[in-house]
C-alpha cells in the first residue's frame, strides 16, 4: 500500500511540476500553451538518451531543462506575434510535431518501439529509493514555487503585469513585450523539461504515445480546478486530478463485472471531464481562486 | 534633439490620412498640431512613434532616420509618446507604474533576477527614488499607493506624463494632454509642461483645446483632411481664414 501511495505521490508531483510550468506561463503572462507535453517529451527523451550514454544524471536533468527551454525560443519567436488563440493552436501543433518527430526519427529515439531500460535515479528495491525520488521531486516543486514568487514580486513581474494591462503602452516606453513573454515561455518549458526527466527515470520506459495532447489538457484541467495563476492552485489541482484519475479505478470495485478494463480507461477521463464541467459551473475560479482576475 | 518629419504620406485603403505632411521640431523646442477630428493628427503621431508605417516620406531624429524602427526602439532613442486615451497599468499602483517605466533594469531579465540579486536591489532603490521625485514633481503623492485604474481622467494624464519622464526622454510627444481634464488640472499640466520644456525637453503636442495650446506653444501646425493647411505662431495661424473654415466651421468667436 505504501508503495502504491508513493507511486501516486511521485506521478502527482510530476503533474505539480508540469502545472507550475503552465502557471508560470498563464499566470504571469496569460500565454495559453496547449503544447506543454511537447516540452515534457523533449525533457524526457533528452535525459533518457543522455543517461543511456553514461552521462551523470545531474547533467541529464540540466540538459533536459535547457533543451526544453531552448525549444521554446524559436516557437516563441514565431508564435508570440500571433493572437492568444492562434498562439494556443500553434503550440498544440508544436507538441504534436515533437511527438511525431520522436516516433519517426528511430535512429535517435528508437521510434515507436520506445526506449527501455532507462536508469533510475536511485537503484535498488524497496521503498527507500522511491522516497528519495519523491523528496527530489518535492524539492524541485518547492524551488519552482519559490522562483515563481520571486518573479511575481520583482521588476520582471511588475513589467509582465504592465504588459497584461497594456502592451502598447509598454512598447511606447521602449520595452519589447515579446522579449519578456519569451523568457516566461522558456521558463515554463524548462520546468516541463525537468518534469519530463523525472518521468523518464521513474517510469524507465519511453514511447511516443506517452506524450499525446491529452497530457497537456490534463495539466490544464488541474490548474483550472485548482485555480489558475497560483502556486497553491497548481498543487491543489494536481492532487485533485490524481484523486479523480486514481479514485475512479475504484468504481470498478463498486460494480464488479460490469465495467471492462477498456471501458475503465475511458471512464477515468470521463470522470475528470465531469469534474471539470462541475467546476466551471459552480466554482469557475477554481478551488484556490483565480490569481489572474483580481 | 531635433525631429524632422518630411513629406509623409499614409493611406488606409482609399482614404488618404496623411498627404505630404512635413513638420520640424528644433532641439528643445515646443510645437503644437491642431486640426478637426479626422484631420490625421493621431495618424501623424502613430507614424512618428512607429506604431504605423508611412507609405512614403521620412521621419528623422537628430539626422538619423527612424523609418523601419519599431516603437520601442524609437522610445529608446529618446523620443517617447503619451496616448490620447490614457493607458495606465491599471492593476499597478501609481508608484509601480512609474517604476515599471524606468529603462534598462537588470531585474527585468530572468538571468539578472536570479543571479544578480544585489544589483537588482540597488537599482530598485534608485528607481524608487526617481519615482518619488516624479511623484513629488507632479503632485501625485496623495494617490501614489492607489491602483492606477482608480485615478481620475486628469490624474491618469499626469501619470502618463510621469511615466514618460521616467524614461528620461529628450523629446516628448503628447497626444491630447488636456482632453477630459478639468480646468484646474489643465493649468497644472500646462505648468509642468512649461517647466519641463525649460529644462531642455522638446515637446510636440496634439491638442483639441485651442486656448490651452495657444498659451503653451510658440508654433502651431494645422492639419485638415491629411494636409498641412497652415503653420506659424498661434496668433497668425488662427487668423487665417482657411483655418477658421476648417477648424471652427467658418463661424468662430
Amino acid at each position: 500500500m505504501e508503495a502504491y501511495l508513493l507511486a501516486i505521490g511521485i506521478i502527482c508531483a510530476i503533474y505539480v511540476l508540469l502545472a507550475l510550468g503552465l502557471t508560470v506561463q498563464y499566470g504571469l503572462t496569460g500565454l495559453i500553451n496547449f503544447g506543454h507535453v511537447g516540452f515534457f517529451a523533449i525533457g524526457a527523451y533528452t535525459s533518457a538518451l543522455l543517461s543511456l550514454q553514461g552521462v551523470p544524471l545531474v547533467f541529464c536533468f540540466a540538459a533536459a531543462a535547457a533543451l526544453a527551454g531552448l525549444a521554446a525560443w524559436p516557437l516563441g519567436l514565431v508564435a508570440l506575434r500571433l493572437r492568444d488563440d492562434y498562439f494556443a493552436i500553434v503550440t498544440l501543433g508544436f507538441s504534436e510535431t515533437v511527438r511525431l518527430t520522436i516516433a519517426s526519427e528511430a535512429w535517435l529515439t528508437n521510434g515507436v518501439q520506445g526506449i527501455p531500460g532507462i536508469p533510475r535515479i536511485m537503484a535498488g528495491g524497496g521503498i527507500g529509493p522511491q522516497l528519495v525520488v519523491f523528496a527530489l521531486l518535492l524539492a524541485a516543486c518547492i524551488a519552482a514555487a519559490l522562483a515563481y514568487r520571486r518573479i511575481a514580486g520583482s521588476p520582471f513581474g511588475r513589467l509582465i503585469e504592465a504588459i497584461r494591462d497594456n502592451e502598447e503602452a509598454v512598447t511606447a516606453l521602449g520595452k519589447d513585450p515579446a522579449r519578456f513573454k519569451l523568457q516566461v515561455l522558456a521558463l515554463g518549458a524548462a520546468l516541463a523539461g525537468i518534469a519530463g526527466a523525472f518521468y523518464a527515470h521513474y517510469i524507465t520506459y519511453l514511447v511516443p504515445d506517452q506524450f499525446i495532447p491529452l497530457v497537456t489538457f490534463q495539466v490544464w484541467m488541474a490548474i483550472i480546478m485548482g485555480g489558475v495563476g497560483r502556486v497553491s492552485g497548481a498543487v491543489t489541482g494536481a492532487v485533485l486530478l490524481m484523486l479523480f484519475l486514481e479514485g475512479s479505478r475504484f468504481i470498478r470495485d463498486l460494480a464488479p463485472g460490469l465495467i471492462s478494463e477498456v471501458d475503465m480507461a475511458s471512464l477515468r477521463i470521463g470522470v475528470v471531464g465531469l469534474a471539470l464541467i462541475l467546476f466551471t459551473l459552480f466554482r469557475p475560479q477554481g478551488l484556490m481562486g483565480d490569481y489572474t482576475r483580481r | 534633439m531635433s525631429l524632422d518629419i518630411s513629406r509623409v504620406k499614409k493611406a488606409f485603403g482609399g482614404f488618404l490620412a496623411l498627404d505630404d505632411v512635413s513638420l520640424k521640431l528644433a532641439d528643445g523646442a515646443m510645437a503644437g498640431v491642431i486640426g478637426p477630428n479626422g484631420a490625421g493628427k493621431s495618424t501623424l503621431f502613430a507614424v512618428i512613434s512607429g506604431f504605423a508605417q508611412a507609405d512614403s516620406g521620412s521621419v528623422t531624429l537628430d539626422g538619423r532616420t527612424l523609418d523601419g524602427l519599431a516603437p520601442a526602439a524609437r522610445a529608446r532613442a529618446g523620443m517617447v509618446r503619451s496616448f490620447q486615451v490614457p493607458r495606465e497599468f491599471r492593476h499597478l499602483t501609481v508608484r509601480e507604474n512609474l517604476m515599471a517605466a524606468a529603462p534598462d533594469q537588470t531585474g527585468e531579465g530572468l538571468f539578472g533576477l536570479f543571479f544578480r540579486g544585489r544589483r537588482v536591489a540597488a537599482e530598485e532603490a534608485m528607481i524608487r527614488e526617481e519615482a518619488e521625485a516624479v511623484i513629488d514633481r507632479l503632485n501625485l503623492r496623495a494617490v501614489a499607493e492607489l491602483p492606477a485604474g482608480r485615478l481620475s481622467g486628469g490624474q491618469k494624464k499626469l501619470l502618463e506624463l510621469g511615466r514618460v519622464l521616467m524614461v528620461r526622454p529628450r523629446t516628448i510627444l503628447l497626444d491630447e494632454p488636456f482632453a477630459g481634464v478639468n480646468p484646474i488640472l489643465i493649468k497644472e499640466i500646462e505648468r509642468h509642461i512649461r517647466a519641463l520644456n525649460e529644462s531642455g525637453i522638446g515637446f510636440l503636442i496634439i491638442e483639441h483645446d485651442l486656448a490651452a495650446l495657444s498659451r503653451l506653444v510658440p508654433h502651431l501646425t494645422v492639419l485638415d483632411q491629411g494636409r498641412v493647411i497652415a503653420a506659424g505662431t498661434p496668433r497668425a495661424v488662427l487668423a487665417e481664414s482657411a483655418v477658421r473654415d476648417a477648424y471652427l466651421g467658418g463661424g468662430g468667436p
